[in-house]
């Protein structure tokens, strides 16, 4: 373990992390004056005191947690992009430089997850043994031809991107307060969203689905707006209408549409697990 | 407001953003002494016109709130007068946003009740509305600006769920941000002015989005306990 990666690693999105730990930015960033004052053995606790302070009570264990769930959205998102992008005559030249964008992001993703995880002395978890068909192994799921139709292949896409927008805000509370894994974390789902805003205009503009548009516009009994009954599951509770106590639709005049377009609603990490083992990823 | 006025109210900023990062004084010490200072220097501006957001989980939801009024009276104008050779789809896409930020916008003022900020008032004169790419641009800054303040303000939220509802309404500000920079440039929707290398999306500081949308407001918003 090397403090200048750790504190690099973190820098890249909190650039205040040396003010954090220390007002005297000049003693950290100066590991000979911190090694001389904390004996070698003693440096992970050291450390660990330090992050403790700059970042308050969330404990590693719980963060690690977190961020080895969504590396395993990762890999998930990353492994189905990159087979979609080298599967030859799939992708037409249009949607190059829209899956082209989001196979990049998912890779760079799964690299970023791995590098903070370990920064913070976890292990990353590896790789799940995926079915893109969605049939646990035996390739014969919901979506046998995801990687020679175009259509499918998109609409996989689409439940992928809208399921890991709810992932990460699942975890969200998990990370209160922690400024720079949430920040991370809110980052990157922030990032799902704009996939997931892409890939139904795609699917829009190609004419595969033209009620769908780039939010989930649901009504008060069916939370999947998109026509995909199988996915049913993955839209459950956006149907939802009611926000911190306010009734969106009977107090301020919504409708179920607006209503339910305006706010994604979080899925935990049960129901997620729930959705892709057994199916995309094997159990 | 003259151009030198807009000079020295950003001199003071300056002088206050420098004082707070070098001297270490309190927030609250900090804070005094910016509206003294704001008062001697920015003649001919009332301090008592800028509106604060005030404090802890309030001051974060007053903040969203401020912002929602901003992309709601944009999109109203936006829909009210449509660009010219505007689509269909496009102002179905528009109209479909201006309803969310609406309801955003009226969801923060029932949940805050009376801690809510008062509704302000808007600037768009930069904005020519009847030009496709003028109000596109804008829209893009606003929901650029909107998903970079939601994911750089989480962390000061203490409470779970209003971390969780924050979650929910950053993610479709994400969804219209990707759409807007689509409809500017196709395939743009994650590209590196807003996305970095890793592929995480920006995010900014509480002061830094509003020295942005003071530009669009004629009622001013600060953040003094921020």
């Amino acid at each position: 373990m090397n403090l200048f990666e750790i504190v690099d690693e973190i820098e890249k999105v909190d650039p205040e992390i040396y003010d954090r730990l220390n007002p005297r930015r000049a003693a950290i960033k100066n590991i000979t004056s911190f090694g001389s004052k904390v004996a070698f053995a003693a440096m992970p606790f050291a450390l660990g005191t330090m992050f403790k302070k700059a970042y308050g009570q969330t404990s590693t264990a719980g963060v690690i947690d977190v961020l080895n769930f969504a590396l395993t959205l990762e890999y998930l998102e990353a492994g189905f992009y990159d087979k979609g992008m080298k599967t030859a005559g799939l992708v037409p030249a249009a949607g190059q430089a829209y899956v082209g964008k989001i196979t990049q992001d998912e890779s760079v993703h799964v690299t970023f997850l791995q590098g903070v995880i370990k920064s913070l002395g976890g292990t990353p978890v590896t790789a799940p043994t995926v079915d893109f068909t969605g049939g646990n192994n035996k390739g014969n799921g919901p979506f046998p031809t995801v990687f020679s139709d175009y259509k499918i292949f998109l609409a996989v896409a689409q439940v992928f991107e809208d399921t890991g927008v709810r992932a990460y805000k699942g975890q969200a509370p998990a990370l209160l307060g922690n400024q720079v894994v949430l920040t991370a974390a809110l980052s990157i789902h922030a990032v799902e969203a704009r996939h997931a805003s892409a890939v139904r205009k795609l699917r829009y503009d190609l004419g595969y689905d033209l009620n769908t548009r780039p939010w989930i516009r649901s009504t008060t009994t069916l939370g999947n707006d998109t026509g995909v009954a199988v996915a049913n599951g993955n839209y459950a509770g956006e149907e939802n209408v009611t926000q911190g106590g306010v009734n969106l639709m009977t107090a301020l005049g919504a409708s179920a549409s607006v209503a339910t377009a305006s706010f994604d609603e979080p899925l935990t990490k049960d129901q997620v697990l729930a959705l892709l083992v057994g199916s995309f990823i094997v159990s | 407001m003259k151009p030198e006025i807009n000079q020295s109210l950003g001199e003071a900023n300056m002088a206050r953003r420098s004082f707070l990062r070098y001297a270490g004084a309190s927030a609250a010490t900090v804070a005094v002494m910016g509206v003294a200072a704001s008062c001697k220097k920015d003649r001919g501006v009332t301090v008592d016109g800028t509106i604060d957001i005030g404090s802890g989980d309030i001051g974060i939801l007053n903040y969203a709130y401020a912002l929602e009024q901003l992309e709601a009276a944009f999109y109203l104008q936006v829909i009210a007068t449509p660009y010219s050779g505007i689509s269909s789809i496009e102002t179905s896409y528009l109209t479909d946003i201006r309803d969310h930020e609406v309801l955003h916008r009226d969801f923060f003022k029932a949940a805050l009740g009376t801690s809510a900020i008062i509704g302000l008032t808007t600037d768009f004169s930069s904005i020519n509305f009847s030009d496709r790419t003028s109000v596109l641009s804008a829209a893009k800054l606003l929901e650029d600006t909107g998903v970079t303040a939601y994911d750089g303000a989480g962390y000061l939220i203490k409470d779970a769920g209003y971390l969780t509802i924050a979650g929910k309404i950053v993610s479709v500000e994400a969804r219209h941000a990707a759409l807007i920079s689509n409809l500017l440039v196709a395939g743009s929707f994650a590209a590196s002015d807003q996305v970095d290398a890793n592929g995480l999306n920006k995010a900014a500081s509480i002061k830094d989005v509003l020295a942005g949308a003071n530009g669009f407001l004629k009622t001013k918003v600060s953040a003094s306990k921020f």
